[in-house]
């Protein structure tokens, strides 16, 4: 069955923050946009991830795209109507060691010079000021307006908002071909709905990989699901979101406290994930090593009970570092995808510098760390069915 | 306003123990639940975190989760499956906020 | 052949049978028990130091509630039983249990599911107040604590349980102010067709509605709920419904028992992946089972009440069966005839439980007029007009979608109070059939997991 084609400015592959929040931030640009879909807007890594809306500990060269995606979060309410339980809380990072501690003071050190001020506080301040924390904890970093939001939240009010202004939002709409034909792509749906624009945007998350080779360009990336949990309600008496720092993978986890009281932890080991399926399962023993570390760093959370575990499909890339920015080899083509569990707070920044950057041709925000150009090897496709 | 909720038919001639309920000494028998003890005294157990109403329980089976009460050490027990004992002190109001503070 | 590790959850009906067939077979079996004592909730066992006798207990039912306790006298020293065990979580051939903070993964090569079932309740403005308690509650109350649940009680709902509880409650010296059916008497009629299928059970109920109306408790049917009546800081003062004949009719009381029938335990046997489907007569998801309790994941046996609401009796039968289902997968072979005699028991049960549900329909019109103030999720205090405009404004038209965007089924009960009538809710606002507003999908911890448990301590051999 075929259907006439939808014709834009672009096509975006992929209704996750990414590729939500760009459909925005082009409608603002005056570009028309037409963005496909397989299930719905934010189900995937966007809906299941811990909510974090943090700056520091990320890799450096990512902080000017975080400071952009920051000052969107600010500004939720006034650009699309919402705010998707975003609060400006603070976020703390603590550690078990001193040597640790150093590690953390010398990132805070270099991040001064990257436009992120953190506050180090060694073990009695930092309990003096959070008196949650508990006796192994012998300091952390605090940076003062990160915060948290509510992931199940943030991609779908982007979506609305991006319909609101004109954009064509197409929900279960699974994309099976992307092709160049000349100076257009033409991208087709299981459901026979073709979209046809001389801009691709292609925001698959995990699945980006399979997009990205049928252009020639494949990239080392892995699904991955997190282990993801949350608590009842108790009276909100934990403020800012807390994670631990250490070398020990295990160790690092995070925890933040909504409004309603409910408390949501992950970090430590990850799931296996499957791309077929479309969904990854909690491994049971890792919820419970997980509840060995979160009673390390704040005792008092032993008190509370589990209500629900969850995980998802994220993608990482083997670099720990996304695919973003313009394809290396196919001209209008453009990427976003495979944010490494760490891509919920830059969600913003990311819609509007591709905005930026798919309309003007460039951006201001330096993001060429993350060029797609950094695996080049196989030679130059014009698109493929995807297996 | 707070009268006792659920009335005894039968089964009366058990040892008596003693609870607090929001530091009140109450009377109940050997082999109450904690359900049973703190309703035969009160009208409720909790209130609702997000309607505002107070709660008494609802299924008694240990599958609506809307009984749990604190104790005043701060640790949650769900009152229609547990055994009450002598001694045992609970609260029906929430916890303070300062909640998580170790100090 | 290695000895098989088999696993019943569930100490109830289904499970103790399970239990017992398993160890005349030879089969050591692992019983995992939420509860203190066995008996799971039908039979549920009053604590020691209590002295009513099993008649004054378990009415009619009482010989068979004795035989079971005793069948499971007998096997205690033959089972490894775990009481005050929950089963959390379950993988591929393992089964995740917690007891206290101790926590352990048990392997198997069979599990059978005995998990039973709660009240199935459709909201009506004000339940959410104190005094409110489901239909089992309220013959938990009695049956277990010697107690009624308030002074004056009204019982609302639908189902065999309603006319069961309410009488109870006369005859323990309760004060029973009404019994309110939903259902209209001519449903009765015309199921009992199905419902002859077991005619000691259906004079029982019939005997059971005399009983009350002679005791002089007014009993209506085919009521419309309008709302439980009373304060936030009191609790319940009253109700009021609308008569068959379309007059409002109110009822002073300090206690409501509300319940439509029953809704299988299913959380454990979703975790497992066992492959679910829409059961139109009575408008619910159910594990898919075969004619002997096999589910659609190998190894995995689904039986009693957790599977589907057979009632007591069938659920001895089917325990039975899927027990004797597993040892023949585990090529230990049990009496054929046996296997024969269950199944057709159990399709003699199955005729009488689609009687139940054509006499005692879940009311699912009720949902489309509930007001939109009305509480759906008692947990998050989610409104019918939250839900709707969930489905409305923000588009909505899935149950998992609808619990992302509004909370539904967020809370502590994890769904299982709301489950149902909010995806009724759901379907009436999105005007879509309710198979395809879905169900709430199916996360673990099956109930809330203590943060003090501890990880399970590492074997020294695997």
């Amino acid at each position: 069955m075929t259907k006439p084609p939808i014709a834009a400015d672009v096509v975006i592959v992929g209704g996750g923050l990414m590729g939500a929040s760009a459909a925005f931030f082009l409608r603002r640009r005056g570009k028309s946009v037409v963005l496909l879909e397989r299930g719905l807007v934010g189900q995937q890594a966007s809906g299941v991830n811990f909510g974090n809306v943090r700056r520091q500990g990320r890799y450096l060269p990512q902080l000017p795209l975080a400071h952009r995606s920051r000052d969107i979060w600010g500004r939720l309410p006034q650009l699309i109507g919402e705010d998707a339980e975003f609060i400006p809380t603070g976020h703390v990072r603590v550690v078990y060691t001193e040597a640790h501690l150093a590690a953390v003071a010398k990132y805070a050190a270099d991040a001064k010079g990257w436009g992120l001020d953190l506050e180090i506080l060694g073990g009695d301040a930092v309990r003096k000021r959070f008196p949650f924390f508990g006796p192994e904890v012998v300091g952390g970093s605090y940076a003062p307006v990160d915060g948290h939001a509510n992931p199940r939240l943030a991609a779908p009010a982007f979506g609305r908002a991006a319909k609101r202004s004109g954009a064509q939002v197409i929900e279960n709409c699974e994309v099976i071909d992307i092709q160049k034909e000349g100076t257009d792509f033409r991208v087709t749906a299981k459901d026979g709905t073709v979209a046809k624009a001389p801009a691709a945007l292609l925001c698959s998350g995990a699945w980006g990989g399979a997009m990205s080779a049928a252009f020639g360009e494949p990239v080392p990336i892995q699904p991955n699901g997190p282990t993801m949990a949350v608590t009842e309600p108790v009276p909100y008496g934990i403020i800012p979101v807390v994670g631990v720092s250490s070398p020990i993978a295990h160790e690092v986890v995070y925890f933040r406290q909504i409004k309603r009281g409910n408390i949501v932890f992950g970090g430590g080991r990850r799931n296996p994930a499957y791309l077929d399926e479309r969904r990854a399962q909690v491994t049971p023993q890792f919820t419970l090593a997980q509840l060995h570390e979160l009673r390390r760093v704040a005792p008092a959370l032993s008190k509370l009970h589990v209500l629900r575990t969850w995980s998802g499909v994220e993608g990482y890339v083997a670099d720990d570092i996304p695919i973003m920015g313009p394809s290396a080899k196919v001209s209008g083509l453009y990427y976003a995808f495979g944010f490494c569990g760490h891509g919920f707070q830059l969600g913003p920044g990311v819609g509007d510098v591709m905005a930026e950057l798919i309309a003007t041709g460039s951006t201001t925000t330096p993001i060429d760390p993350f060029h797609i150009r950094r695996f080049a090897a196989a030679p130059a496709r014009t698109g493929a069915a995807l297996a | 306003m707070n009268s006792p909720r659920f009335v005894r038919l039968a089964e009366t001639g058990r040892a008596e123990i003693k609870l607090r309920i929001d530091g009140l000494e109450v009377r109940a028998l050997e082999g109450d639940t904690l359900m049973v003890a703190m309703l035969g005294n009160v009208g409720h157990l909790r209130h609702s975190e997000f309607g505002g109403e107070v709660r008494s329980g609802f299924c008694l089976m240990g599958a609506c989760q809307d009984c749990w009460v604190y104790d005043e050490q701060g640790d949650r027990i769900r009152a229609c499956s547990t055994v009450a004992r002598d001694g045992m002190q609970l609260r029906t109001t929430p916890q303070e906020v300062t909640w998580p503070n170790l100090a | 052949m290695a000895e098989p590790r088999v696993i019943v959850v569930g100490a109830g009906p289904a499970g103790v049978r399970a239990a017992e067939a398993l160890v005349r077979s030879g089969v050591t079996p692992i019983v995992i028990d939420e509860g203190r004592r066995d008996g799971g909730q039908i039979y549920r066992r009053q604590p020691e130091g209590f002295t009513r006798p099993y008649a004054k207990l378990y009415g009619t039912e009482a010989p068979k509630a004795q035989s079971l306790h005793q069948a499971f006298e007998q096997l205690r020293a033959r089972i490894d039983y775990r009481p005050d065990t929950l089963a959390w979580h379950v993988r591929p051939r393992e089964l995740h249990v917690v007891s206290g903070t101790r926590t352990e993964v048990l392997p198997f090569d069979a599990l059978i599911v005995c998990s039973g079932a709660t009240d199935r309740l459709m909201p009506v403005p004000g339940w959410e107040l104190a005094g409110c308690y489901s239909m089992g509650a309220a013959q938990i109350a009695l049956k277990s604590q010697a107690c009624s649940i308030g002074r004056r009680v009204v019982f609302m709902g639908t189902g065999p349980l309603l006319y069961l509880v309410a009488s109870q409650y006369v005859k323990a010296g309760a004060q029973v102010q009404a019994v309110l059916d939903t259902s209209p008497a001519g449903l009765r009629v015309k199921a009992l067709a199905r419902l002859a299928a077991r005619p000691g059970v259906l004079w029982h109920g019939l005997k059971l509605v005399a009983g009350l109306r002679s005791a002089g408790v007014p009993v209506l049917t085919g009521i419309t709920p309008l709302a439980i009546a009373g304060t936030p800081e009191g609790g319940v003062t009253g109700i009021r419904v609308r008569d068959a004949g379309g007059r409002e009719r109110a009822f002073d009381c300090d206690a409501v028992g509300l319940g439509y029938h029953l809704r299988a335990e299913t959380q454990l046997a979703d975790l497992a992946r066992c492959e679910f489907r829409f059961d139109a007569e009575s408008r619910q998801w159910l594990p898919a089972i075969d004619e002997d309790g096999r589910s659609s994941v190998r190894g995995v046996y689904l039986a009693g009440d957790g599977a589907r609401i057979l009632g007591a009796d069938g659920a001895e039968a089917a325990g039975k069966l899927a027990a004797l289902a597993a040892l023949t997968d585990l090529a230990r072979f049990p009496s054929d005839e046996e296997m024969v005699e269950l199944r057709k028991t159990l399709q003699v049960m199955d005729r009488f439980r689609r009687g139940l549900i054509q006499a005692f329909p879940w009311p699912h019109e009720m949902a489309a007029q509930l007001p939109d103030h009305a509480v759906v999720c008692r947990c998050e205090s989610i409104s019918a007009g939250d839900l709707r405009r969930t489905v409305r404004e923000l588009g909505a038209c899935e149950m998992n979608r609808a619990k992302a965007l509004c909370r539904v089924g967020m809370g502590r009960c994890q769904g299982r109070y709301c489950g149902h009538s909010a995806a009724e809710v759901v379907a009436h606002a999105a005007q879509l059939p309710i198979e395809q507003v879905g169900r709430l999908r199916g996360q673990g911890p099956v109930k809330p997991l203590a943060m003090a448990a501890l990880q399970p301590v590492q074997e020294a051999t695997p």
